[in-house]
């Protein structure tokens, strides 16, 4: 007897009511114990004893009420699949080199003298080549018939109809010698050919195979990062469960050393935690009480429980995982050409090894038939469609991998492509540049209401507001000690600040155009303070009370460790660097001069933003924007490339085609570095790719022969195809490590 | 020029225009899919030109039966869709298109081609 627990999709589900009738229909199987139905996954998790009941017993069950089980493929399963069709490529591929290579001995020139007589004789070759070109060959044949059927042509269909020839005259020389001989021509066969070329071409495509599956260790890797089991507090008690297991609210522990299962929030201990592996953020993160935590990260030193926010399909890993498998099914623009000329490649080889044989037949040297044999053998054999199509996708697959390796998440492709193109990056302020976190550094007195007061009045106004800057007020006030009041028609005005009513006196707090706006005085000696605050980049809010200025407040956000280096590299790139704030235009210089930015946008009013990013856009420059995803997301959307900085746990902002979780602002150079790097490579593939077919297939078609007497072998022809579309996968994969 | 040549030409010139009749002149057979449709993946895609509807879930099924490594992954890539397809196994793609026009799909390595029609 033995309890297993299994996932399953079901197909057929549509509403909640499914969810119970599907459940049901399963535990009235004998010998499931549980089973736990999910309509948004549309997957059934089932625990059964295999020797009482069968998947096939569940399935049928399922049947009589209307829905359909299948065994739910598992990455790991696809990964065995992959690996035994591997093994069986590989046995034929040293079953078809060494018949071949036998025959070769046999036959070729030079070797010939060296081999027993028996590989001499036509019909053991013959005997040896069969299994190679019908067993070993099968696939192709395979592949060609429904294709031909369908009017389609492929690589396949190229090898096929290059080695039956092949095949076809050698069995024809074995047969009948003497009719061969009649023509003038020595009657000799070429098994050597279909089989060694079938031998090397499927040991192209097997080293291929290995190779292609280096282009997505990236995708592995994130799997495998995954914790399987976690540590729940369920009814005072602890208990080890499996993954899938754990809930939305559950309580998780969590010890020194061990991986953070799902994502949730810390409610008990502190801890520093390695989320290098999710976020490629070098530096272990302190983390404490309501602080977020990312499943499959590592817990370093301490011990703490926190709640799970988001599990299964949720998680950041899992939306990392998304994202990377969704980049890597889109298309570059710049394959467009390859697709267009890959439509049409295999007809024209076609037609191109007919005209070979026409040609060489007609006016070539004698003995004609068999010239124009083995030269149409290697038109047909040397042409490689596949490097064509492997050029793009595989660099992509590398270069996106990589990407989220780092932590720069990119959405598709297209992005990736673009963002070669950058010549200007528009920074967000707050929250990009600067920690997002301002706090008050000054409060001046302009009337008879003393620090406090103003502090009082201030943080009431915005106790209701969402502003970053209404935050660092009620904190600061909240630090103080300081009882709010209660404040009437509170309207906060975009951009300009807030408008209330305390003890029936209108209030107002918020910038000079808010002041400007609502008609209230500023004497020049308060001018002259504000200038001189804003000078040190401070943001300065102005306090009214029944129409009276009565204070200032200075608020000050501080910037990120990573935001000096990122705009360097950035400047040394030859990038344009712009910031873009809705601050005054002096505290926003004063940031920009900190950080070396010459070109500033002050004053924009979030609304404003994508305009403004319009506005360099007509300027004829690519912009990539950078900002938060949340506040400036049609900013970002605008922009060539937007890019957003990760908050939380969310990886999949919608307006945004890169996105930084690692946080760090060098990322933007080294996202714009890895689009150059990744496009390199696909334009070298893709030279590489159409040089190769431009340059040999005339070349096999005997261009050289005229002038230096130059043939080329059908079996040097699928040696240099084979070597070709390995080479492109090659050269997709040293972008890891240049990359 | 010996019969034998004249008989080599005619052959040439037949071979390159059956060819180029039989491969690039063909008219595909659109066929409508409703709510949900099977392609069968053995040399090419059969249907190979599906149409579907606008606004609407269509679920497309590949049965891939073909051997060929050429063949074993499905890219759509409009819909950012890059899928594996184990052999002999029914894999289902939801599409729910929301604008009109062509939408190429191809195998992995970009040797087959086929395309949805959004009507």
């Amino acid at each position: 007897m033995a309890e297993i627990k299994k996932n399953f999709s079901i197909k057929g589900m549509h509403c909640a009511s499914c969810v119970r009738i599907t459940e049901r229909a399963l535990k009235k199987v004998p010998g499931v114990s549980d089973a736990v139905v999910n309509l948004a996954t549309q997957k059934a998790t089932v625990n059964f004893d295999d020797s009482l009941c069968s998947q096939k017993d569940l399935a049928k069950s399922l049947e009589t009420t209307g829905y359909k089980l299948e065994e739910e493929r598992t990455d790991e399963q696809e990964e065995i699949e992959k690996r035994k069709e591997l093994n069986q490529l590989k046995i034929k591929v040293l079953m078809s080199l060494a018949l071949g290579g036998l025959i070769l001995w046999g036959s070729f020139p030079g070797l010939i003298d060296t081999s027993p007589q028996i590989l001499k004789n036509f019909f053991v070759q013959l005997i040896l080549a069969i299994p190679v070109q019908f067993y070993a060959g099968f696939t192709f044949y395979q592949a060609t018939i429904p294709a031909l059927k369908h009017r389609t042509a492929n690589m396949d269909t190229l090898v096929v109809i290059g080695t039956t020839v092949a095949f076809s005259y050698s069995v024809f020389v074995t047969f009948f010698p003497q009719i061969i001989e009649s023509l003038g021509i020595e009657p000799m066969p070429y098994f050597d050919v279909g089989a060694i070329i079938i031998g090397l071409i499927l040991l192209g495509r097997y080293l291929e195979a290995k190779a292609k599956a280096g282009t997505t260790s990236a995708i592995k890797k994130l799997l495998s990062l995954g914790a399987k089991t976690a540590r729940v507090i369920r009814d005072e008690k602890e208990m080890d469960v499996a993954i899938e297991e754990v809930k939305v609210g559950d309580l998780i522990r969590v010890r020194p050393g061990e991986k953070i299962p799902v994502d949730g929030e810390i409610v008990e201990g502190e801890s520093s935690i390695d989320e290098s592996m999710v976020t490629g953020e070098s530096i272990p993160v302190d983390k404490t009480k309501e602080d977020l935590v990312i499943g499959a990260t590592i817990n370093k030193t301490g011990t703490f429980v926190y709640k799970a926010s988001k599990v299964g399909e949720e998680t950041m890993l899992a939306q990392i995982i998304k994202l990377v498998r969704d980049a890597q099914g889109s298309k570059a623009p710049i394959q467009r050409l390859a697709d267009e000329v890959s439509s049409y490649f295999v007809p024209i080889v076609i037609m191109l090894a007919f005209f070979t044989f026409g040609l060489w037949y007609t006016i070539g040297p004698e003995p004609t038939l068999l010239f124009a044999l083995l030269n149409t053998i290697a038109v047909l054999i040397i042409a490689c469609p596949c490097a064509m199509g492997l050029a793009t996708p595989t660099a992509i697959m590398v270069g996106t991998g990589q990407g989220a390796e780092k932590g720069i998440l990119i959405k598709d492709a297209k992005s990736l492509e673009t963002a070669n193109k950058i010549k200007t990056v528009v920074f967000d302020k707050t929250g990009t540049l600067t920690q997002g976190k301002p706090e008050v550094v000054d409060i001046i007195q302009l009337h008879n209401f003393n620090q406090d007061e103003i502090l009082k009045i201030a943080a009431s106004v915005e106790k209701g507001s969402e502003h970053s800057l209404a935050e660092a007020i009620v904190k600061k006030a909240e630090s103080e000690n300081i009882n709010l009041e209660k404040i009437e028609k509170f309207e906060a005005v975009p951009g300009l600040g807030i408008k209330a009513n305390i003890r029936q006196y209108v209030v107002l707090l918020g910038n000079r155009k808010l002041m400007d706006a609502e008609k209230i005085v500023i004497e020049s000696s308060v001018m002259n303070e504000i200038e001189k605050l804003e000078d040190e980049g401070k943001t300065v809010m102005m306090l009214s009370l029944a129409n009276n200025l009565i204070g200032l407040i200075a608020v000050a956000d501080t910037l990120k460790d990573s935001a000096k280096e990122g705009v360097d590299a950035l400047i040394k790139r030859g990038v344009e660097v712009v910031m873009i704030s809705g601050d005054n235009r002096r505290s926003a210089q004063a940031i920009a001069n900190k950080l070396g930015i010459k070109r500033v946008l002050s004053e924009v009013l979030p609304h404003e933003k994508e305009n403004e990013v319009r506005k360099i856009q007509a300027e004829g420059k690519r912009v990539a924007m950078v900002g938060d995803g949340i506040n400036d997301a049609p900013a970002l959307a605008a922009a060539d490339v937007g890019i957003a900085m990760g908050t939380g746990t969310d990886v999949a902002i919608e307006s945004a085609d890169i996105t930084l979780v690692n946080k760090d602002l060098i990322s933007v150079a080294s996202a714009i570095d890895l689009s150059k790097k990744t496009m390199r490579t696909i334009k070298l593939n893709l030279f590489w790719a159409f040089g190769y077919n431009v340059i040999l297939i005339p070349v096999a078609m005997g261009i050289l022969y005229p002038n230096f007497g130059i043939l080329l072998n059908p079996i040097f022809a699928s040696g240099a195809m084979a070597l070709s579309s390995i080479s492109v996968v090659s050269n997709s994969l040293l972008l890891r490590k240049i990359a | 020029m010996t019969p034998d040549k004249i008989f080599a030409i005619i052959f040439t010139v037949f071979g390159i225009g059956f060819t180029y009749w039989y491969f690039l002149m063909k008219k595909d057979e659109v066929v409508s899919a409703k709510n949900e449709i099977d392609v069968v993946v053995q040399g090419g895609y059969n249907p190979r030109v599906i149409a579907i509807p606008q606004g609407k879930t269509t679920k497309i099924n590949f049965i891939r039966k073909d051997k060929n490594s050429c063949l074993e992954e499905i890219v759509i890539s409009d819909f950012k869709i890059k899928k594996y397809l184990p052999l002999n196994e029914k894999v289902t793609i939801e599409l729910a298109p929301e604008e009109k026009g062509e939408y190429p799909y191809s195998c992995g390595m970009n040797m087959f081609h086929g395309k949805f029609i959004v009507q």
